[in-house]
């Protein structure tokens, strides 16, 4: 971080979570199954995945529950349920039908110079500032920001490690330039300063609560599907290009949405932990960006051309699903209503 | 071998490099001490610091993608 420019400032003190996530509720008959096997009971039914909306509610739960056991795991579940062959079965199923919504949603493209390109200019206007972090910046209210804090928490609470483990499928060069944007994701060293313990901070300071998995059940399966790709791109190696593109459109289109973020919050008033969090990655994804693209994409492609065409699904997949989930919201504040599926204490309902 | 700015620490010994990007800003391998024009001195701890080259930073004088070419766009999509 730079020191001067940004004052220091002093966040509450972090809280430690000793607790594991609880098990999500169950939303439709696939996140059923995956929550049973996950508690060890045999499955009511043996769901037919290939029927069910790839990008909805229960499909993505479900998804979201298998990934889980790979990262921190839920509290009451063994931890060797990761492998638990049943439930791989059961992924394997809903990462097809997902995976083949995705691929029928984006148009195959292998130019990523052009895809790179398109995200490095800023659209500027009444036709494209219509994003939610513009709406946020100029109009949007408190209740909001908090509810998209609980969206990206899903997030950003494990922010860094979808890419990470990317790192043993990489050839050495891009290997080396994306472990110094995960070095600088994790703090640099210094617990205090890996983004999840940043964005935890706000998170308390705008009085939501931060524990591990708390918001699983309020967000909708809009949000579960974009860290639900990450996920999915991260464990399978064959999907290691997608992994980077992805990695590469959340860098290159950070610093700007996350200066129009500071900006709107500094308009409503927030506190410094909540403003250091977006503020911290204005300055560092200007920078990640041009690592992702001189140290990871370049020699990347240099090593393994082969890769362009899932590189350029990345990119594009993950800005699909992160416009998805934009409207979600813009259109829920829009009627007045609460984005997410279990409202905040001081926002609308549904 | 100096590593390149963009990934790895340079070994002892060996000079900085410092990478001009002919869109963006100027790349220098960190920890970095930068001196203001007004005398004032500003740290980077980054691995990689990226100097504003274009001076439309609102973060002086370290880049923040402001030298992005910005397009117009009239209608709601």
């Amino acid at each position: 971080m730079t020191t001067v420019s940004s004052p220091a400032v002093s966040s509450p003190a972090p809280t430690v979570h000793t607790g594991l996530a609880p098990l999500p509720e169950p939303r439709g008959p696939l996140s059923a199954a995956v929550l049973a096997v996950l508690r060890g009971e045999e499955p009511p039914q043996r769901p037919d995945a290939a029927a069910a909306d790839p990008y909805g509610d229960d499909l993505q739960l479900a998804l979201h529950c298998c990934y889980e056991l790979h990262y921190r795991g839920f509290a009451g579940v063994p931890d060797d349920r990761e492998w638990d062959l049943q439930l791989l079965a059961l992924r394997g199923a809903l990462e097809e039908r997902f995976l083949a919504a995705l691929r029928a949603d984006v148009p195959p493209d292998d130019d990523v110079t052009a895809a790179v390109d398109e995200l490095l200019v800023e659209p500027v206007g009444p036709g494209a500032e219509t994003g939610v972090s513009h709406h946020l910046h100029r109009r949007g209210e408190l209740w909001q920001l908090r509810e998209y804090v609980a969206h990206r928490s899903i997030y950003h609470l494990k922010e860094a490690d979808p890419q990470a483990w990317v790192i043993p499928r990489l050839p050495r060069a891009a290997k080396a330039g994306l472990v110094s944007v995960e070095h600088d994701e994790y703090g640099a060293g210094d617990p205090a300063r890996l983004h999840a313990t940043l964005f935890a901070d706000m998170m308390r300071e705008l009085g939501l609560p931060d524990g591990y998995g708390h918001h699983v059940d309020a967000v909708p399966g809009a949000t579960l599907a974009e860290v639900n790709f990450m996920s999915l791109c991260g464990l399978r190696r064959s999907l290691r290009g997608a992994l980077v593109g992805q990695f590469a459109l959340v860098e290159l289109t950070s610093s700007p949405g996350s200066e129009r973020l500071v900006r709107g919050m500094r308009r409503l008033g927030c506190g410094p932990a909540a403003i250091r969090f977006y503020d911290e990655h204005v300055e560092a994804d200007a920078v990640h960006e041009q690592i992702l693209r001189r140290g990871v994409l370049d020699p990347l492609l240099a090593e393994e051309p082969a890769l362009a065409a899932d590189i350029v699904f990345g990119i594009r997949a993950a800005g699909f699903l992160g416009d998805r989930l934009g409207t979600a919201m813009l259109d829920a504040w829009a009627a007045g209503r609460t984005s997410l599926r279990t409202p905040l204490p001081d926002g609308p309902g549904r | 071998m100096p590593a390149d700015p963009a990934h790895g620490t340079p070994a002892p010994g060996t000079p900085t490099r410092v990478t001009l990007t002919d869109d963006g800003p100027v790349l220098v391998h960190g920890p970095v001490e930068v001196e203001l024009p007004d005398g004032r001195r500003l740290r980077s701890e980054r691995a990689v610091t990226a100097l504003c080259t274009c001076r439309r930073t609102r973060r002086p004088p370290f880049c923040d993608t402001s030298h992005r070419t910005r397009v117009r766009e009239e209608n709601h999509s």
